[in-house]
């Protein structure tokens, strides 16, 4: 059995139909990719997964079960943790008052505090940083951040809205190979990306998203070698 | 939550502090002369609204601070604690002891009705912020302003239609839904019995500070922060938004319902309808602002020195607002996050700058 699956998830915004039918499906311990440009509805369907969108149609099951109807609270605690789009750090908090918000829904203060020190470890940089107010990091600092935040939630399965974006090349190939630590320990990805290069080279399985439609899915390494995949996003 | 109870010697030094202040300061025609001042009941009279002003302050900050929702209707919640408790002594002593005057003394039959009714006072008071907080799940800013607004405006005038207040002669024949009714109307509560002094006040203040301080410093603190810093975040670290917004007002109506209890029970308070308006409300909002939201200390500060403040400038009242308003703008301008931001005074970097000989390198290594 998948660890999630999305079936036929139809999402609309008053007349804007932003998700038509999607199918995806991720397989416990992969790291799965969703492709696709602007707009094409990646947000929406991570939002959808974390119970914060309301008119959806479709199912999602994870573990199986659905996960429709229930508050996003009440989703985070059955293990799945969203990093969301554009970071959302908690500016005015300290960055180890953001870590601790991150381990909210446990009360396991040992768990926590191992955990704590393992997301540090992955992210020396934001260890530094303890007492600095999250807002005043640099942005990929705070995109570090918001990944060992997600991480405090001991999440089974992790989403992860574009960690690339807008940082510099070696920031980025930091976060990507953290991403794939993150997996090594057990944890499953579904990581959303526009810059389908290194997406493709991080996950296991790919899916093309255009328009609110799946477009393509393969392994990740058959689809960067199709034509239509080399044209569309990577260049050539 | 009932960790934020434990210990017991904050509390018990609390309640020291209120009874050493009660003893020490002067009431009636009792002068203490200290050469260059001399401190007269005026002086104690300002302090229990000084304490009633922080326990206003610290409260609406969970609200408006923590929170980051804009709430206009506190002096609504006071007055409901004002009016509960106002009631419940009222009538509580004709039934008891014969009449409604309160007993002299700290520790009375009497004394433990005004408890009674300092509690009753902020439950009712919390079920209303219970109630006013609901909007609070759909709307946000300007708009749920204009609730609280209403809420205190549609208060205002309900207690406005009230019955006369009825004395030990007059309940004698009077109907159970006179009696329910009897808040006074438009003139007031009048003859509310006079139980509050200063060691209740403070009191209950310097608890209120605590349990405030506590709550911001624990996870819930956070929480209730983190809601404020960036909802759609809080909620995908599985924090329950609506719970806590609602829970703000709650608690944040409690303390004032219990405030506004005290503020009942002081002598030269009138308990009227228009005494505890929108313009009261605005009052506890400046102080929220001014101190830092989500700041305690901020608050405490703010709440010290706005009470102060129109005392010392009483001949011109009139030009009170405008003072307000000169300050608030200038304080805007200059420190727009209000004095400490949300930190606490003692965590704020100027401050340790003034309070550090050699500056501490700060670099990593
Ligand atoms: N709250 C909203 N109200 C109306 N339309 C919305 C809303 N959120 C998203 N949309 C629309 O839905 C479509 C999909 O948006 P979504 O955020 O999922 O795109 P995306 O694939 O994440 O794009 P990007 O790479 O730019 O982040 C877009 O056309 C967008 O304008
Ligand atoms: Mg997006």
């Amino acid at each position: 059995m998948a660890l999630l699956e999305i079936r036929n998830l139809n999402v609309h915004y008053g007349a804007i139909h932003a998700l038509q039918g999607i199918n995806v499906t991720v397989e416990q311990g992969k790291i799965v990719t969703l492709l696709g440009a602007n707009g094409a509805g990646k947000s929406t369907t991570l939002r959808a997964i974390s119970g914060l969108l309301r008119q959806v149609k479709g199912d999602i099951l994870y573990q199986g079960r659905s996960l429709f109807g229930r508050p996003p609270h009440d989703i985070v605690r059955d293990g799945i943790a969203q990093v969301p789009e554009g970071r959302g750090i908690f500016p005015d908090l300290s960055v180890l008052e953001n870590l601790n918000l991150g381990a909210y829904i446990r009360s396991d203060k040992k768990g926590i505090e191992e955990d704590r020190e393992r997301a540090l470890t992955l992210f020396p940089r934001i260890r530094e940083r303890l007492q600095q107010k999250a807002g005043t990091l640099s942005g990929g600092e705070q995109q570090m951040l918001a990944t060992a935040r997600a991480l405090l939630a001991r999440p089974k399965l992790l989403l992860l809205d574009e960690p690339s974006l807008g940082l510099a090349p070696q920031i980025v190939l930091t976060i990507f190979r953290i991403i794939r630590e993150i997996n090594e320990t057990g944890t499953t990805i579904l990581l959303v990306e526009q810059n389908a290069h290194m997406a493709l080279q991080a996950a296991h399985y790919a899916y093309v998203l255009e328009c609110g439609r799946i477009t393509m899915h393969d392994d990740a390494k058959a689809l960067a070698e199709s034509d239509a995949v080399k044209k569309a996003y990577l260049g050539g | 939550m009932v960790a934020l109870l434990r210990g017991f010697y904050p509390y018990a030094i609390a309640i020291l502090i209120a009874f050493v202040m009660y003893k020490v300061m002067p009431v009636g025609a009792e002068k203490i002369d200290l050469g260059i001042l001399q401190i007269n009941s005026f002086f104690t009279k300002v302090t229990g609204a000084i304490g009633i002003a922080i326990i206003m302050a610290v409260s609406l900050n969970i609200v408006n601070g923590y929170t980051g929702q804009f709430s206009l209707g506190h002096a609504g919640f006071m007055a409901i604690g004002a009016y509960t408790s106002a009631w419940i002594t009222h009538y509580g002593s004709i039934h008891f002891f014969g009449n409604a005057n309160a007993m002299e003394g700290l520790f009375t039959k009497g004394s433990a009705l005004f408890v009674a009714s300092l509690l009753a006072a902020g439950l009712v008071s919390a079920l209303f912020g219970y109630l006013v907080g609901l909007p609070s799940l759909r709307l946000r800013g300007d708009y749920l302003a204009i609730v609280t607004l209403g809420f205190g405006e549609i208060l205002r005038a309900l207690l406005n239609q009230t019955q006369p207040v009825l004395d030990e002669f007059d309940i004698e024949e009077a109907t159970r839904g006179e009696i329910f009714t009897g808040l006074g109307g438009a003139l007031g509560f009048s003859g509310v019995p006079k139980y509050s002094n200063l060691f209740w006040v403070w009191s209950v203040a310097i608890i209120t500070v605590i349990i405030c301080y506590r709550l911001k410093q624990s996870i819930h603190g956070k929480a209730f922060l983190s809601i404020r810093e960036n909802e759609i975040a809080a909620e995908a670290m599985g924090v329950p938004t609506t719970h806590y917004k609602v829970a703000a007002f709650a608690i944040a109506a409690f303390f004032a319902g219990v405030g506004g209890a005290l503020f009942a029970h002081t002598l030269g308070n009138i308990v009227s309808p228009n005494e505890m308006n929108y313009q009261r409300s605005i009052d506890f909002v400046i102080m929220v602002v001014l101190g830092g939201m989500g700041s305690i200390s901020g608050s405490v500060i703010a709440a010290v020195a706005l009470t102060i403040l129109p005392e010392s400038l009483r001949e011109f009242s009139e030009y009170r607002m405008i003072v307000y308003a000169i300050l608030l703008i200038v304080f805007m301008i200059v420190r727009p996050d209000g004095i400490f931001g949300i930190r606490e005074f003692w965590e704020v970097k100027w401050i340790r700058r003034l309070f550090r000989r050699t500056p501490k390198e700060t670099h990593a290594p």
